[in-house]
């Protein structure tokens, strides 16, 4: 596993308990957990164990099953690079340069922040510019607060979770602006995080300027038209010494390329089989590494699919699949995770991931085949920031028996 | 009583003090900021250029060639990472052809070597991605790329190492002319020294005005770029420049030393000095300006933009002398482009300057003009690796995920001389933070580091000093009452 956050930590426990004697995780931080260490707020686990833990609580049961269960991992350890014959090379302190050949790998290394440059939001460079993580960490881990006046640019969900966290500790969230019409955010967050705290959700605003030579003084905010351009006159000045930025998340998948792995455009995460395998053979893929989830439930659930994938692969070596099918985004669908189906290898049924382009209200999602309509299942509301699942049965793809496409999309009304 | 005292830690202070450090002299530099390079030399296009540019017979023209064939010398001697990579300046029409050939003259004049212009099919094989317009180019081989930030460090650093003094946070603030020597006053210390060099860039025509030199202006001018990351650093491969105008030498397209790629600048004369904001209009400008040289590249892998501000005389050349007024006061003045690539050649203009002022230089014998190879570790071999971990095993543990930069690396870059004091100066020394992360995963673990290796706590970290301070408070101390607040 390269990477002990959630997604490593699933897959090593399935993977060790569906027989795997040698399993290694190689965690680049200090200790186990990934991203999960920082959100020590609640709302984890409502699916895996019908609980509601805290980020820490929820990493530690699975960390006390990798101790349990005697898997070996690395620590402070940074895999520098993956061939596509899945020889891995990795650095510590300990045991200086490693190199370790695997019979299977599985990506787990999540997925890191949009900084403030790949926006490119105008004006000075001062200190007290942090991505909403960056904060988190510092607040939740390090114990510093950066200020006390606080401007959120994005919605996403650290960010809301973040000017809760704020407000919790005295500081002032003065807004929280977010550039599209709706939020990239979960709703239950946006009530709990904002809605519960009064602080203002500015959706159609962004930030246009930021002020201050050596702290932040300030932003200028302005409301923005169709083509997310600002509207000249809606320039608004709000004092504060952070901004905080919470504009979208990317999959990290430098590593991932050294091995040889096909990224798709629209995840920015491999394209995966459903059985989470990558382009590359015996390379697997799961957590945000692959698309970024809204709950580390999905997360913990995919890392096992990934895990079933390698171990069937340590098992049985590399097969062609012969009745591949391949799922296609159509309108108003962003991506569906997986790419593709090994259909002879599906038991039961597989579930897709997707994300939604807009906000639809009273809409359908259909999944069409290029044999026929399979099903369409009615949705009160879809939003881009609520991923959605749909569990297709082994029974429907057989309803047609050479289906080699798939495609899912959204019908209004 | 200092010798000699050189106000400005950009590149031409810096490489002056360097040059001077070669003398049994007693030497200081002071800066007003919190470390070497922080003003112009820190935002520019890093270009070591070949010379074919400047009016011939200017001092622009003469020290850029000179400069520009120091540099192998120079960077080998202080391990600075350079490239000569070359240069084009692309043509789109006939009419600027016709001022490509005009360059092509004006360098054999200046005594360009390695000259030569090139034809469409000769571009397109050199820059498979130029844009289908352009018609030829002038090819000048021995322009090069450049990290500017560890030119002026490591420069600042070999100064030191051989005996020059560095105050920082020293912003000059008065200087008394006396009889044979100056006091040169700073918020916290007084200087004496027998020759003062000035070398404060956008600042420099204020330090001459202190001293009643013979007036001039330094202007502001500033430029705006964009960094693409590394996968974009394909698209070229030498630095494409289009053809020049009055305000300067265009929006360029060229990979970095550390194979990024950069777009810009824009050139706007401004009032102040201190502007350093990037503007909507600026970037779309600068991203106007490279798309007529190529469209190869993706805006989506933008990882950061900047201004760089550019000190712009009113003399139209460098002004480097001692004032007639005001004898033992010597300009270094007025260094824009081609600044960075004549600071090794206005350095020697300088000791030349002040040996004939009638300053006594005896050469020391034990001047050492290297200083110790920095530790880069991504660019070691794998059995170099094993074997920098086995000396030091903080060089095992990577901090900056996405260059691959090393706990020992930082440590290094805080405990040579004229060390890093902030996550900025950590930046520049070890490219830490720069990545395509833009710091979000690393400044935490790196202002730990500056903490410890500095003996201060968190909240004394700042970005580049100043009241640039990162974390304002502890956490819970906002809901304390005011009096026990911790302030």
């Amino acid at each position: 596993m390269i990477g002990g956050g959630p997604a490593g930590l699933g897959a090593a426990v399935e993977a060790k308990k569906l027989g795997i004697d040698d399993v290694l995780i190689l965690e680049r931080d200090r200790e186990l957990g990934g991203i999960l260490n920082q959100c020590i707020h609640n709302g984890f686990g409502l699916q895996e164990f019908n609980e509601e833990l805290t980020g820490p609580e929820y990493a530690d049961r699975f960390i006390k099953q990798v101790k349990e269960l005697g898997i070996e991992y690395k620590l402070d350890t940074m895999v520098l690079d993956i061939t596509p014959d899945r020889k891995i090379t990795a650095v510590n302190s300990h045991d200086g340069l490693i190199e370790i050949e695997a019979g299977a790998v599985i990506l787990a290394m999540g997925c890191r922040e949009r900084p403030r440059g790949a926006i490119n939001i105008p004006g000075s460079r001062p200190a007290g510019i942090f991505t909403a993580g960056t904060a988190q960490r510092f607040a939740n881990m390090e114990g510093y607060l950066p200020g006390k006046e606080v401007v959120i640019l994005g919605s996403g969900d650290i960010g809301l979770i973040m000017a809760r966290r704020f407000t919790l500790e005295g500081a002032k969230v003065k807004a929280v602006c977010e550039i599209m019409p709706y939020s990239s955010g979960l709703k239950r967050n946006i009530v709990q995080c904002l809605d519960d705290f009064g602080i203002p959700l500015l959706l159609r605003h962004t930030v246009v300027r930021i002020h201050g030579k050596d702290r932040v003084e300030g932003v200028t905010i302005a409301e923005v038209d169709d083509k997310k351009e600002p509207i000249p006159g809606t320039e608004k000045y709000i004092p504060c010494d952070t901004l905080l930025l919470s504009v979208g998340l990317i999959p990290e998948n430098e590593l991932s390329k050294k091995a040889g792995v096909i990224l798709d455009k629209n995840t920015g995460g491999a394209y995966v089989w459903d059985d989470r395998e990558t382009t590359t053979p015996g390379i697997f893929a799961c957590g945000n590494v692959l698309q970024v989830h809204d709950l580390v439930d999905n997360v913990t659930d995919e890392s096992r699919i990934a895990a079933q994938g390698a171990v069937r692969f340590l098992k049985e070596g590399e097969k062609t699949e012969p009745q591949p099918i391949n799922i296609n985004p159509g309108d108003g669908v962003r991506y569906v995770v997986p790419q593709r189906v090994k259909k002879s290898r599906v038991e039961g049924a597989f579930k897709m991931f997707l994300r939604v382009t807009d906000v639809y209200e009273n809409a359908k999602l259909v999944v069409d085949s290029d044999k026929g309509r399979l099903f369409a299942i009615n949705k009160r509301r879809l939003s881009p920031g609520e991923m959605e699942y749909i569990n297709v049965t082994q029974r429907l793809l057989n309803r047609f028996p050479d289906i080699r496409e798939i495609t899912i999309k959204v019908e209004r009304g | 009583m200092y010798d000699v005292l050189i106000i400005g830690g950009g590149v031409t202070g810096s490489a002056i003090a360097r040059e001077m450090s070669r003398y049994k002299l007693n030497i200081c530099l002071l800066e007003k900021e919190e470390d070497v390079c922080t003003g112009t030399s820190k935002a520019n296009s890093a270009i070591i250029h070949a010379g074919y540019d400047p009016e011939p017979g200017t001092l622009k023209a003469r020290l850029n060639v000179r400069g520009n064939a120091m540099f192998d010398e120079l960077c080998e001697n202080l391990d600075i990472p350079f490239k000569r990579n070359g240069s084009l300046v692309v043509a789109f029409s006939e009419e600027e052809m016709k001022k490509v050939r005009d360059l092509y003259d004006r360098g054999i004049k200046n005594g360009v070597p390695d000259m030569e212009i090139i034809d469409r099919e000769r571009l397109k094989k050199l820059e498979p991605n130029i844009s289908d317009d352009a018609i030829g180019a002038l090819y000048a081989r021995t322009a090069g790329v450049i990290c500017p930030f560890t030119l002026t460090i490591a420069m600042a650093e070999n100064a030191a190492m051989n005996g020059v003094e560095f105050f920082f946070n020293s912003p000059v603030t008065g200087i008394d002319k006396h009889e044979r020597y100056f006091t040169v006053h700073t918020p916290d210390n007084v200087f004496e020294a027998r020759y003062v060099i000035n070398a404060a860039g956008l600042y420099a025509d204020e330090i001459n005005n202190m001293v009643g030199g013979e007036p001039f202006k330094i202007r502001p001018r500033k430029g705006e770029y964009l960094i693409l990351d590394k996968v974009e650093g394909d698209v070229a491969h030498t630095v494409i420049f289009q053809v020049p105008t009055k305000m300067g030498k265009g929006i360029l397209v060229t990979p970095t030393v550390h194979g990024n790629l950069m777009l810009g600048p824009t050139a706007e004369d401004i009032e102040d000095k201190e502007f350093r904001e990037t503007t909507p209009e600026g970037i779309q400008k600068a991203i106007e300006g490279a798309m007529k040289t190529t469209r190869a590249f993706n805006l989506r892998n933008v990882i950061t933009t900047f201004t760089g501000v550019r000190p712009v005389p009113d003399t139209e050349d460098f002004i480097i002398g001692e004032s007639k007024l005001v004898p033992g006061f010597i300009n270094a003045s007025g260094i824009e482009s081609p600044g960075l690539t004549s600071a090794p050649a206005i350095a020697e203009m300088v000791v030349d300057i002040v040996k004939e002022a009638g300053l006594h230089m005896e050469e020391k014998p034990d001047f050492n003009p290297k200083r110790r190879p920095v530790i880069r570790f991504n660019e070691l071999t794998d059995e170099e690796k094993k074997e920098v971990i086995k000396q030091n095993p903080a060089y095992g543990h990577v901090i900056c995920r996405c260059e691959t930069i090393t706990e020992g690396e930082i440590i290094d870059a805080i405990r040579r001389p004229v060390g890093a004091r902030s996550l900025d100066g950590i930046k520049r020394r070890t490219r830490a933070q720069t990545g395509r992360c833009q710091a979000g995963f690393c400044t935490p673990r790196v202002a730990e580091i500056l903490a410890r290796e500095l003996n201060m706590t968190l909240s004394d970290v700042t970005k580049f000093g100043g009241n640039s301070k990162l974390l304002l408070y502890r956490v819970k101390e906002l809901l304390k009452e005011d009096g026990e607040k911790n302030v």
